[in-house]
């Protein structure tokens, strides 16, 4: 059964890492569905997390190949239920449209967004939450002409206590 | 940085010297006698650097970088050491790429050096511009650009001990020019460990004693061995593991030579031209242990039915290996030089008579219906088997046999004998032709004191022809035998069993190969009949210096057994 799985990568801060690791997903003819790196709580230490939809099979087979590279410390994966996981989305909207009314306004509230940015001309929303989440409030705003929308790649941590004792 | 990690103490006080002959110092702080390259611009402050260094690095130039790259793996898996090769930037660097390619997937270990436009330059698109980081990367074990003179001894050191460590593979440099002319303080300290790689997984001992009631518990236990016991100077191990438990092994086309072929418990090779005990009985076993190898699917055929009966063992050092085709068992990681050791410490002494007979039930069904007459046809034209033969008989076993790629390659793995580990050189995994001519000559200058035969296919020797060069300018005493059957064999019985015999592409007129070895001065000789076979394969291995048999075999032979891809190994076909 396919399913989606959050990996989580400690790695070294090498050059062409991302790469390495990227195409033993492409060799398998496996689509990223999103990717994020950040340093870790451990100085030097980078941290992957890349959402791809699969199998349990092949993915347990894939962190073991990620894990076989050489600047990789630890490689783990997890279905949502394991994780605590959050994305960011922005959307701009013009101004003029939301001018009539505080509808939006309203919907900002009631989908725990808020507003970033107010300029002139638009005006930036905010919201963090699973991916249902940002998309609701995305089809919401959808009326008053969403100018732009971006989401961001999950960034998760990790439910269990134990797992990455051997990176302290 | 991060490349300084753990290395040991200096052993020397630091040098002020340049980025080039920082790397000559490298190799030979690695102990580095022997490389192969060919120059080009990028890469020339190296190949001066090069020319102070005669003395203590042999250089040898190749008529193509993928003749050096192979005659590098030759080297390394005569040897057990890594092979280095020198390239330029641009089409230097991608020539190598079916050589590390190779190496990657067949586990040997080697330091590709490839020189690379100056750093400023990156990016631009400049003269012999590639990235051959990006393009190298999913074929090495580890690459890294260098682009500044201070990093490459530390870079050089952690090239070597990933190459080497753990299972062996390529590892490439790629070093711009302004690095190379820089100057630096040169200090070499060995690198001995990384943080954020482990190459030996720690032995559970408490898989060893599982994986030991199992065997203990075996009616019908079958090892089933690979590359995995010559990576690991695991050969005596493996036979003292053998002999006390009385198990039957069968090789992988990897693993042939870790045990002697006349070993009473070497029952043969495994996979699709495999023997044919090996390949039914695997479906009869009870317990199966396979013994550093990964379970190709030349070896498996249809996993579907591949010893569904048996439980499985399985000794390796790769974590990644286990469970990646065949669900295992009992996985016992490590190095098998130490698994072995335990393991077999923890097994009763057995001898298996009943079942290991069964093998030879089956060696006489193979033997008349195909080894028999392959080895000593009376008529028709010689066979390849034939010519094996007649070279077992001068050799008796003590050769290095370098093959190529085809039904040539499947011949001489089955019939030769071995009776010295490391002798078997041949493209497994990746199966490249072209690979036998240029790593015969890295073998026989690895292990000179050795006979080297190289046993190609007419279609394969003319992927590097060229390196009949090579060869006479360095005198190796390569002995040659071509297995001419006119055709491009392998692709040709193919088409003859699944495509209804429609030769698409795969004749060929050939040209006089005894000419072209005389016109690059390397002695030669050409035969089609039966009666001159004997004294022409005396002749060439009497004789001093490298030499070039052609031996016409015939053309539509075809190698059985076979096991028709989709099949179960049981499902071997003889004829
Ligand atoms: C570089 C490369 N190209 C194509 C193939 C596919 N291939 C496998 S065996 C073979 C035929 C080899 O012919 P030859 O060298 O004459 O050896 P024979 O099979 O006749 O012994 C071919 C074309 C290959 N293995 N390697």
């Amino acid at each position: 059964m396919e399913r989606a799985y959050t990996i989580s990568i400690f790695s070294e801060n090498s050059v062409g890492l991302l790469n390495r690791i990227t195409s033993i997903f492409t060799r398998r003819h496996v689509n990223i569905d999103s990717i994020n790196s950040s340093e870790s709580e451990n100085p030097g230490i980078y941290r992957f997390t890349i959402v791809v939809h699969t199998t349990e099979e092949q993915i347990k087979k894939m962190v073991l190949q990620i894990e076989k590279q050489v600047e990789v410390l630890k490689a783990v994966y997890h279905i949502d239920e394991e994780t605590v996981f959050q994305e960011i989305a922005l959307y701009k909207i013009s101004t003029q449209s939301v001018a009539e009314g505080n509808l939006v306004e309203t919907l900002i509230r009631d989908n725990n967004a808020r507003i970033l940015s107010m300029e002139q001309d638009f005006m930036i929303i905010e919201k963090t939450g699973h991916k249902e989440e940002t998309q609701d409030l995305l089809e919401f705003l959808r009326p008053y002409g969403v100018l732009e929308f971006v989401r961001s790649g999950r960034v998760s941590v990790i439910k269990p206590m134990d797992e990455l004792e051997e990176l302290k | 940085m991060y490349l300084e990690a753990t290395l040991t103490p200096p052993i020397q006080a630091k040098l002020k010297t340049t980025g080039a002959d920082a790397v000559l110092r490298s190799l030979v702080e690695e102990d580095v006698d022997l490389i192969f390259g060919y120059p080009g611009g990028a890469i020339m402050p190296v190949y001066d650097a090069l020319y102070h260094y005669q003395d203590r690095v042999r250089h040898v130039m190749t008529r193509h970088e993928q003749g050096a790259i192979h005659a590098a793996q030759g080297y390394a898996r005569a040897t057990g050491k890594v092979g280095v090769v020198l390239a330029t930037s641009g089409p230097g660097a991608t020539n190598l790429i079916t050589g590390i390619a190779d190496a990657m997937i067949d586990s040997t270990p080697l330091v590709c050096i490839t020189g690379q436009v100056g750093s400023h330059l990156l990016g631009s698109d400049a003269f012999q511009e590639t990235d051959i980081i990006s393009i190298s990367m999913p074929a090495t074990k580890w690459n890294y650009q260098v682009t500044k003179a201070e990093d490459l001894p530390a870079a050089l050191a952690r090239a070597f001990f990933i190459a080497k460590s753990g299972r062996p593979g390529p590892v490439l440099i790629d070093i711009t020019k302004d690095a190379q002319f820089a100057s630096l303080d040169f200090e070499y300290r060995k690198c001995e460990q990384i943080r954020s790689y482990k190459p030996v997984p720690e032995i559970d001992l408490n898989q060893v004693r599982k994986a030991a009631a199992l065997i203990n518990s075996a009616k019908k236990p079958f090892v089933l061995f690979g590359q995995g016991v010559i990576l690991g100077n695991a050969e005596e191990e493996f036979r003292a593991f053998i002999e006390k438990t009385g198990i039957p092994a069968a090789w992988t086309l990897l693993g042939l030579s870790a045990l002697s072929t006349d070993h009473p418990l070497n029952v043969g090779m495994l996979g699709m031209h495999g023997n044919y005990g090996p390949n039914v009985l695997t479906n009869e076993c009870d317990v199966l242990i396979a013994i550093g190898m990964r379970f190709d699917d030349r070896v498996t055929g249809n996993l579907a039915t591949y010893a569904k009966q048996a439980k499985i063992i399985h000794l390796d050092i790769d974590p990644s290996e286990i469970n990646k085709n065949v669900k295992i068992d009992i996985p016992v990681l490590g190095n098998c030089k130490e698994t072995l050791t335990e393991l077999t410490e923890a097994v009763e002494f057995n001898s298996h008579s009943a079942w290991r007979s069964k093998f030879k039930e089956y060696d006489k069904v193979e033997a008349e219906k195909v080894i028999y007459k392959e080895l000593q046809p009376t008529t028709g034209p010689i066979s390849m088997a034939e010519v094996i033969n007649q070279i077992n008989q001068t050799t008796q076993g003590d050769a290095i046999l370098v093959t190529d790629v085809g039904q040539h390659q499947m011949i001489a793995c089955r019939y030769t004998k071995f009776i010295k580990s490391k002798s078997n050189i041949t493209s497994g995994g990746l199966g490249t032709m072209g690979f036998c001519l240029p790593a015969a000559l890295g073998a026989k200058l690895g292990a000179p004191e050795r006979e080297v035969i190289a046993v190609i296919g007419d279609g394969g020797f003319q992927m590097t022809i060229q390196e009949l060069g090579t060869i006479f300018q360095t005198q190796a005493a390569v002995k040659i035998v071509i297995l001419n059957n006119s055709f491009l064999g392998m692709v040709r019985q193919w088409q003859q069993l699944f495509f209804d015999k429609r030769y698409s592409s795969t004749e060929m007129v050939n040209p006089d190969f005894v000419a072209i070895a005389k016109g690059y001065r390397i002695e030669a000789k050409s035969v089609t009949e039966r009666e001159e076979l004997e004294s022409a394969v005396k002749e060439m291995l009497r004789h001093d210096g490298s030499y070039l048999l052609e031996v016409h075999v015939g053309k539509e032979d075809n190698v059985f057994p076979m096991i028709p891809t989709g099949a179960s190994v049981s499902d071997i076909r003889l004829d």
